[in-house]
């Protein structure tokens, strides 16, 4: 079986019409991952008897003639990050090692309701909180082009498994840029979504007011598919809007001729990769050629999101990773005498490095003294930020840069640096803030042959046009 | 230095970790570091600008009414939506570290 060409619709297609089964199609997926993933690292633990009870499901009702739902017999992966009812979730994190969650993730609920078939659980950074997959407390992983290169991250392991023809699409989870970069290392399309679009019930909570959760996928109508499944009202996550949700797939088919697309200068400055700026010079010279109409807009605030982003995410996250106490779940040390004791050490030998810095940074920024010098100011830059793009989408209706502002970078190459790894995210962090949609998509290589992306930012709650525009370009190139 | 030894082992206290010696100096060096960048945010006169708690603050806000009205958009009828019922107290257990029957089992919370 060629799972390279396999997508949503030729997955479930010959499923529906008996040239395949869900199973084999799951069997035939688990065997590359067994043949694969010792070297790569996606997975953490796979779930095969849920994924083959599902696979039995879809497959009766193939041969009974019924039409499958629209991921039906579909073999997807999970970011570790979203929780998963009776198996195991760890969030890349050894305080979450054996945890195993008594309730399904809403936006899972939703894929297994639409048929996916859900192989197991994908590798990342502890609690999301890294740009290279290298902050698993498990094991790196490796880029699927290039295995001394990082995946990109958080959601690497995601990003790898589809790169990898592992799973046909992965959920994984955006809160600084952690679905679209790992997706331009890895050369697949990855979808942040508008901030409420997706219910986050289930998703262990790193920045409350930034995570979102969204498809990596092979091609833009996978990414719309899955999208499509996923978003819509929640009653369980107070955070999901009754926004109505548009038919994503059909509106790929609109043209784009005639689209205003807006070309920002500050994400064309220093610290961009030549290789990457001349491929997506190339991909905006190509969306003009196909009717959109190129214009320049600023977003002067762009070199203060980093910073902003730093002190906000770190801020929520150490008032969320505050539940982490060794009492009802998780890691609990050995041999503590006292409860403060049992916290404090439980904490120590639970969480890695880079959580600590965190933690540390937010509880620093919120502390008495400094809350309105670093927590109350980052929230009012945040504000700067997220006016530049109400003002650029005044003008424009979608917005197109590099995803990343090199391409995948070598293992252990910004490891100690953890100011260099977080300018990782340059490009993305801002969207996230702002709450607007992005998408990354695969815009060419580099001599190397490491995969470019395309990032895509759009108006709140407009997917569907930076969909479309992805779909275009992914056409013509 | 902004950030002292001292301040870190404040801060440490205060997130309930306990750090070792040399995570205790990369510490220093690390935040030092990072808050030496976030300082560029003084660059910008903020005098003026309201703070932004979360997204969905700015998506339908009516600018032009007062107060809780402004957020008329997020108001939704007074009843009981899509609640599930608790985990059975068997189920809420099964992750703990230590327990028995009934409870969470912790160390001793009060020292004589």
């Amino acid at each position: 079986m060629d799972l390279a060409s396999l997508t949503i619709d030729s997955a479930r297609s010959a499923v529906q019409q008996r040239k395949t089964t869900a199973l084999a199609l799951a069997e035939a997926h688990y065997a590359r991952i067994q043949k694969e993933d010792e070297q790569i690292g996606a997975f953490l633990t796979l779930s095969k008897e849920r994924a083959l009870e599902q696979a039995d499901r879809i497959d009766r009702m193939a041969a009974e003639g019924k039409p499958l739902p629209p991921l039906g017999g579909v073999p997807v992966a999970i970011k570790d990050v979203m929780s998963t009812r009776g198996v195991r979730t760890t969030a890349g994190s050894k305080i979450l090692g054996k945890y195993i969650p008594p309730y399904d993730c809403t936006a899972v609920a939703r894929m297994e309701g639409a048929g996916a078939v859900v192989l197991g659980k994908t590798n990342c950074d502890e609690f999301a909180m890294g740009s290279s997959n290298e902050n698993s407390a498990f094991r790196a992983v490796c880029n699927p082009r290039d295995l001394t290169r990082v995946p990109g991250g958080s959601s690497g392991g995601s990003a790898a498994a589809v790169a990898a023809d592992m799973a046909v699409v992965t959920l994984g989870s955006d809160t600084g840029g952690s679905i679209r970069q790992p997706a331009s290392f890895c050369g697949v399309v990855g979808l942040m979504p508008t901030y409420g679009r997706v219910s986050r019930y289930g998703l262990i909570a790193f920045a409350s007011s930034l995570d979102h959760i969204g498809p990596l996928a092979k091609t833009v109508k996978d990414a719309a598919i899955v999208l499509r499944t996923i978003s819509g009202r929640d009653p369980m996550d107070s955070t999901s809007a009754s926004v109505p949700v548009p038919d994503y797939v059909s509106e790929l088919e609109k043209p784009v001729r005639g689209l205003k697309l807006g070309v920002a200068k500050e994400y064309f400055g220093e610290g961009l990769d030549d290789e990457v700026r001349h491929a997506v010079e190339s991909a905006i010279e190509e969306l003009e050629s196909l009717g959109c109409e190129i214009v320049p807009v600023s977003l002067p605030h762009t070199p203060y999101a980093i910073p902003t982003y730093y002190l906000i995410a770190t801020a929520e996250a150490s008032a969320n990773l505050a539940r982490y106490d060794g009492v009802r779940y998780g890691y609990r040390a050995a041999g503590v005498n006292s409860l403060s004791e049992m916290y404090r050490r439980s904490r120590d030998e639970g969480f890695g490095a880079e959580v600590k810095r965190r933690i540390m940074l937010g509880t620093y920024a919120l502390s008495a003294g400094y809350y309105d010098a670093y927590y109350l100011k980052a929230q009012k830059v945040r504000t700067l930020l997220a006016r530049d793009f109400e003002e650029a989408f005044r003008k424009v209706d979608a917005i197109v840069t590099p995803t990343s502002p090199t391409a995948a970078f070598r293992l252990g190459e910004k490891s100690d640096d953890p100011l260099a790894m977080y300018l990782a995210d340059i490009y993305t962090v801002t969207a996230d803030l702002a709450g607007i949609p992005g998408i990354s998509i695969p815009c060419g290589e580099t001599r190397e042959k490491l995969p470019i992306g395309l990032q895509i930012l759009g108006k709140h709650f407009d997917e569907a046009t930076i969909l479309r525009v992805a779909h275009a370009y992914e056409r013509a190139a | 230095m902004k950030v002292t030894e001292k301040d870190v082992s404040y801060v440490a206290d205060l997130a309930n970790l306990e750090l070792s010696a040399a995570e205790h100096a990369g510490m220093v060096r690390d935040l030092n570091s990072i808050l030496g960048y976030i300082d560029r945010l003084n660059e910008l006169d903020t005098s003026k600008v309201e703070p932004m708690a979360q997204v969905l603050d700015r998506y339908g806000v009516d600018e032009s009414r007062q107060g809780s009205e402004r957020f008329a958009y997020a108001n939704r009828e007074d009843v009981v939506e899509g609640l599930r019922e608790s985990l059975p107290q068997e189920v809420a257990l099964e992750n703990a570290p230590d327990s028995d029957a009934t409870f969470f089992r912790v160390p001793k919370v009060i020292e004589r």
